[in-house]
């Protein structure tokens, strides 16, 4: 058995979620919402939900960052991908995703542009090394967890001085996305956030405390291995019935409350807030996104081709921004099942593994099963 | 030269090796006849003639375009024996023999397709299933990924046996033969690009022998399947829609070796969509599990062999898997191409 395995142990699971159900009040409800895309998938993954109380329910966030990514940045990817000469470096996640007219960067890809699926920025750099007559891209998405390898990408970039990388930069940040959940009046309020335990490790958890101050929200702070977000729940659920909003750790062998000091120079010393940046589902949030500072100029794609900078219209029918906002149910979308599947996704929640729409449809046994056994 | 010997150690595949003359013919018979030497190919001819016994035959043909050509554990020869084997013995049926078609990119070095093609009639002769016919193409540099095989194969049903994905019914037991992932994690081990390093082995071999200990002991066998590409959820997916029946799994059941479990949590990646090449999942009556076990795991390749679940009653044909703590989810076919190019 590894360290792993332990956050896994069934008898251990079992015995956290009896006590959940066991601290639970009858009468209360705790919306809670996992705000990271990484929950999400474990918790469809090992069907987690299922051994929670029905009082407790968890509502998905907006944590995944192929969901939140407009449509109109994936035309600006596929914009660059169509340019001769280039290779587009992506992440496979990204690959699927419609872009306008449903054209994805696999169409591109059939259609003849070079995209190149990596792991890492770093194999984006060696693309770079290895293709020196043509301009390799570096699609760059992602939370605080992925934002640090970027910004060491580019640095080394302007140390080998390899002049035919760019990154087209679209990583975002966690603290607005949520203060922009928080601040909509118009959805029904949530009672507790888990908080994402990647993105933690870079930013700490002192971030978070303007949500349990200002909002009153509790947020726990947890990994992603069925023993962490169970005793995320049992913080939040303990917080709920004291009446107290605050921050726990329940990622202790992870993460401490300062984070990652040295990763968030590097992210400062290579990257700037932008003034704006338009979510998906979440709408323009200030000073939520990151671009290239002018000091890496040379490497921002984004100053070396003319981008459209045309908002493009979200597919018709998809309501893939009301299920990032975690106000609309995705089986509550008239498309989810029919139109869009995992197989032929129209919105990109339906497309990553980390989206609500695709969690929910590997649920979607579970829930039919579950409302049979209600009728009999 | 493409007139004088091959010359196996710095010699490449040229466009002449496939033009019909002279190189084409030292070719066979340096490589194709030296390796796969039988009755059948010495015989000269364009095609391979043998006799059938009455009753039921088999047939299934299978284009291997692995990358790497070579990976632990095998290399797209031994794989095209094997994977070909596999789908005649998937009818319940004993394989017989094989035709092999290459397609050569040119350029690509002698001593590589040398090795491809020992290990093509390595596979054969140990596996007991002769290549009676063959065929060579030779492609411009850039038009091919080094080499390409297509591999057919016959084989023979025995009397009684009716092996079908059609044929699963409610409360009939599901088995597994052994740990998954193996040949994919092997495969993806060996990737450029991947940046990953793992000891696993493909797991890939030849099933028949299995298999027709599985049919003799339990001839009323419903349903067997090799769970190649899209892994052990495409292959209990196709019975389970085939059968119009569902699936309820018990994830504890399921062997995942630890490296492989590693190397697919590192690269995203449910074990259950990861290719197999020398597993088969096998649906047999409820009362006939216990034999069909015991059975299997008198075998080499069945040492391991688990049940892993039971078919339920369910018009929509779901696969349902049951977690470690009781939750419940689909084993959903994988969409996309996370994989390209394992077999």
């Amino acid at each position: 058995m590894t360290a792993g395995d332990a956050f896994r142990d069934p008898g251990r699971v079992k015995d956290l979620a009896a006590t959940i159900a066991g601290t639970v009040a009858p009468e209360a409800t705790y919306r809670l919402m996992e705000f990271c895309g990484g929950h999400t998938h474990a918790i469809a993954r090992h069907g987690l939900d299922a051994l929670l109380p029905p009082q407790v329910r968890l509502i998905h966030g907006p944590g995944c960052p192929v969901c939140v990514l407009p449509v109109s940045r994936l035309a600006g990817a596929l914009h660059i991908a169509d340019q001769p000469g280039t290779i587009l470096a992506t992440y496979g996640d990204m690959i699927r995703v419609p872009g306008p007219e449903g054209r994805s960067l696999m169409r591109a890809k059939a259609d003849g542009a070079d995209v190149r699926i990596v792991y890492s920025p770093l194999d984006a750099l060696t693309l770079a090394r290895d293709n020196p007559d043509r301009t390799v891209v570096f699609f760059a998405i992602g939370f605080e967890t992925t934002t640090p390898p970027t910004a060491v990408a580019v640095q080394q970039a302007a140390a080998e001085g390899l002049a035919n990388f760019r990154v087209f930069c679209n990583h975002v940040m966690t603290p607005p996305a949520m203060r922009g959940i928080l601040d909509d009046t118009t959805a029904p309020p949530l009672d507790g956030i888990i908080g994402p335990g990647h993105v933690s490790t870079i930013i700490g958890t002192e971030p978070y405390r303007e949500f349990a101050e200002g909002h009153g929200v509790p947020v726990a702070v947890t990994g992603f291995e069925p023993l962490d977000l169970l005793h995320a729940v049992y913080l939040l659920v303990k917080r709920v019935n004291a009446g107290e909003a605050g921050v726990d750790n329940a990622y202790g062998r992870a993460l401490d409350a300062d984070g990652n000091p040295q990763a968030r120079r590097v992210i400062d010393a290579v990257f700037i807030p932008r003034e704006s940046f338009a979510w998906r589902g979440l709408g323009h949030l200030p000073h939520s996104a990151l671009a290239l500072r002018d000091t890496c100029a040379a490497f921002d794609a984004e100053r070396t081709f003319s981008l459209p900078d045309t908002p493009e219209p979200e597919p018709r029918g998809c309501a893939c921004p009301g299920v990032i906002r975690g106000r609309v149910a995705p089986e509550a979308c008239r498309l989810f099942g029919t139109e869009c599947t995992p197989e032929n996704p129209v919105g990109a929640c339906m497309v990553s593994s980390e989206g609500a729409c695709a969690a929910r449809w590997r649920r979607r046994g579970a829930g039919r099963k579950s409302a049979a056994e209600g009728a009999a | 030269m493409t007139d004088s010997a091959l010359d196996l150690e710095n010699g490449r595949v040229e466009l002449g090796h496939g033009g019909g003359g002279r190189a084409m013919a030292r070719l066979v018979d340096e490589l194709f006849r030296a390796h796969l030497d039988n009755p059948f190919l010495a015989e000269g001819n364009d095609f391979g003639a043998f006799d059938v016994p009455g009753g039921r035959m088999v047939m299934s043909t299978d284009g291997h375009v692995i990358q790497p050509l070579f990976f632990p554990g095998g290399d797209i020869g031994s794989l095209a024996v094997h994977g070909t084997i596999n789908d005649v013995s998937m009818a319940g049926a004993r394989p017989l023999y094989l035709a092999l078609g290459l397609v050569l990119e040119e350029g690509l070095p002698l001593r590589d397709l040398a090795a491809v093609v020992e290990s093509v009639g390595r596979a054969a002769r140990a596996a007991g299933v002769p290549v009676v016919t063959g065929d060579t193409k030779v492609v411009e540099r850039g038009k091919a990924d080094g080499l390409y095989i297509t591999t057919t194969g016959v084989g023979l049903v025995p009397p009684g046996v009716e092996v079908g994905g059609a044929n699963a019914r409610p409360g009939d037991a599901v088995v597994l033969s052994g740990p998954i992932g193996e040949h994919g994690v092997a495969v993806l081990s060996r990737r450029e690009g991947l940046g990953f390093e793992s000891d696993v082995v493909s797991d890939s071999a030849p099933l028949h022998g299995l298999v027709s200990r599985m049919v003799e002991a339990v001839p009323e066998l419903r349903c067997l399947r090799d769970p190649t590409r899209g892994g052990v959820a495409a292959a209990l997916n196709e019975i389970a829609q085939q059968s119009g029946v569902g699936m309820l799994l018990r994830e504890s059941a399921i062997p995942v070796r630890a490296p492989v479990r590693g190397a697919c949590e590192l690269l995203g990646l449910d074990p259950l969509h990861v290719a197999n090449e020398g597993r088969l999942v096998a649906v047999c009556p409820p009362g006939r599990v216990d034999a069909l076990l015991a059975t299997m795991q008198t075998h080499p390749l069945g040492r391991d062999a688990v049940r892993i679940g039971e078919m339920v009653h369910d018009d929509h044909g779901f696969v349902e898997l049951e977690t470690a703590y009781g939750g419940r989810h689909l084993v959903d076919w994988l969409s996309g191409e996370a994989l390209p190019r394992i077999c």
